[in-house]
């Protein structure tokens, strides 16, 4: 015989509660603590949007209108109405080009080798520690470096190349210290998985572990190209020009780049030129908005993707 | 003998975990190892294929032989070992790729590119993990589709299509329910017919269905290695015995 549960027909009358479990003492106090900081936090996340729509609007309001296609092909030029961004756009791609393909390939398998091969010993961790210290060295410390390495010891000018080794010098820290946290995020067991098949450490590391990373990776490096188009310092140290009459054809030409330009537009007192500049910032932020949109589509797709 | 361990004996850094075992175990048979946590099982078991060797502190001596041949001798190819000695881990870990091509990985990374080849291969390793009727037509979908029950006999699937002719098996059940584990447990009485198994449970019952001998170990020594039945009926050692019958572990 099984026994079953009997459902009463009605619910049973409720009784009128005690209140037992209402606020008092010190739970009111935890409680007001709680409400404040939730709008101080909030206070603190509005305070930056604020901040930043205050300058979209300001940037656009006096930019918006100058901004036309003639802009963007134009040659600079001592008339403001006339100037264009053109020299300055192609050569932060040229610049963003050979960062990229200079930095990409060193940056990771650094971090794979710290990662993946290197064993526990001071001399790691001593390169561990450089690294992270490296990625706090003010950038224009980076261009003095270049500026005697590159332009002078190595004789390149102040060539696009001169200007892209120095900023992938400048991104490599980022690049190694994302590659590395990409790369730990990938579980022991898939490897142990590989490695029991028979798979030398090289196929683990190709076929099990990069595929795994390769957004994480992927991320790091294009918010360090976003970081590096932005830098004006360092190239100004090693000679980029303000004016350049010519958009680069090769990596020894001279160059410029968008921050100088606008920091050369700003810097005069003429009135259409603040709007030129205001122009130009409007396009190097939509560059740099496109590339952190490109990052987060990736983390997003990759966190939707793989699951362990 | 199939497998053959001389004085074998493993530390991690200063703490010695194994204190020389010696067995021999024969061509197709199930070998269970029973014992409690932290008893050197599952290190004695992956010194089979040398995967302690990819833990830095860790360290084994004695010898341990394979077809009469020496697995831990300095001209010894881990790659090539580990290829005839497969293995299956305790918690599924299918490759974040399609259920055919977790299992042409191990044929993939030994140089095989003939597509036909591979296609056959495949199917008949997922027929002898005894899943084929369950994925034929999903060998595209992701391995992590399946339920973990058929992860871990795709995981089966993945280590045979190597051909190995030892499998090591790290509590493969353990974290599947009892459906999939009657699978697994009929499985590896299959396999037994072609491949050499070894097995680490902490269930005993899966000792006495599933295996021919049984080993028990404890704190790093071999207590006693005897025929399942023999063991489980008639120990000779009273730790075995208190063991087996739940008054300790």
């Amino acid at each position: 015989m099984e026994e079953t549960l009997e459902k009463p027909d009605k619910p049973v009358s409720q009784k009128k509660p005690k209140m037992t479990f209402e606020s008092k003492g010190r739970t009111v106090y935890y409680q007001l603590q709680d409400k404040i900081f939730k709008y101080f936090a909030l206070a603190a996340t509005s305070l930056g949007l604020i901040v930043l729509v205050l300058l979209l609007y300001s940037v656009f309001s006096s930019g918006f209108d100058r901004l036309d296609w003639d802009f963007i092909t134009s040659l600079p030029s001592k008339r403001a109405a006339k100037a264009g961004i053109y020299t300055a756009w192609t050569g932060t791609l040229w610049i963003m080009f050979l960062t990229t393909i200079i930095a990409f390939p060193i940056g990771v398998s650094a971090g794979i080798y710290l990662e993946e091969y290197s064993s526990r010993s001071r001399m790691s961790n001593l390169i561990e520690i450089n690294i992270a210290n490296l990625a706090g060295v003010p950038s224009i410390i980076y261009g003095l470096l270049g500026l005697e390495v590159f332009a002078r010891f190595l004789n390149l000018g102040a060539s696009v190349l001169t200007g892209s080794l120095t900023l992938a010098l400048l991104i490599l820290p980022i690049i190694i210290v994302s590659t590395r946290e990409a790369i730990k995020t990938v579980p022991y067991t898939l490897r142990e998985a590989s490695f029991a098949l028979g798979a030398s450490k090289w196929q683990t590391i190709w076929n099990q572990v990069l595929p795994a990373s390769v957004p994480g990776i992927i991320t790091g490096v294009i918010l360090a190209i976003s970081r590096a188009i932005g830098e004006t310092a360092p190239l100004i140290v090693i000679g980029a020009l303000t004016y350049v009459p010519f958009a680069p054809t090769s990596p020894m030409d001279e160059f410029t780049v968008m921050p100088i330009q606008i920091f050369n537009w700003v810097s005069r007192p003429q009135k259409a030129f603040a709007e030129n500049a205001a122009a130009a910032i409007i396009v190097l932020l939509s560059i740099t908005f496109v590339m952190n949109a490109i990052a987060v589509y990736l983390r997003h797709r990759s966190q939707k993707k793989v699951k362990w | 003998m199939k497998i053959e361990a001389n004085n074998v004996r493993v530390s991690y850094g200063s703490e010695q975990v194994l204190k020389g075992i010696t067995m021999s175990i024969k061509k197709n048979t199930v070998t269970a190892f029973i014992g409690p946590s932290g008893c050197g099982k599952s290190t004695f078991l992956r010194c089979f294929n040398r995967m302690n060797d990819l833990i830095e502190s860790c360290k084994v001596d004695g010898q341990i032989m394979i077809d009469e041949s020496d697995i831990y001798h300095s001209k010894v190819n881990i790659n090539e070992l580990r290829k005839s000695v497969g293995m299956v881990f305790q918690k599924p870990n299918p490759f974040p790729k399609s259920i055919f091509e977790n299992v042409a990985y191990g044929l993939r990374i030994n140089g095989v590119t003939n597509k036909k080849y591979i296609e056959e291969k495949v199917e008949w390793a997922i027929k002898q993990a005894a899943l084929w009727e369950e994925v034929k037509d999903k060998l595209k979908k992701s391995a992590f589709a399946l339920s973990g029950g058929q992860q871990q006999r795709l995981c089966i699937a993945r280590a045979l299509a190597v051909e190995p002719s030892i499998l090591l098996m790290d509590e493969p059940a353990s974290a599947l329910d009892p459906i999939s584990t009657t699978k697994i447990e009929e499985l590896i009485y299959n396999l037994k017919a072609s491949y050499t198994i070894i097995i680490v449970t902490h269930n005993m019952q899966q000792a006495t269905r599933t295996s021919d001998k049984t080993a028990f170990f404890y704190m790093g020594d071999l207590i006693e290695y005897d025929d399942t039945r023999t063991l489980f009926t008639n120990p000779k050692k009273q730790k075995t015995q208190n063991y087996i019958t739940g008054r300790f572990g």
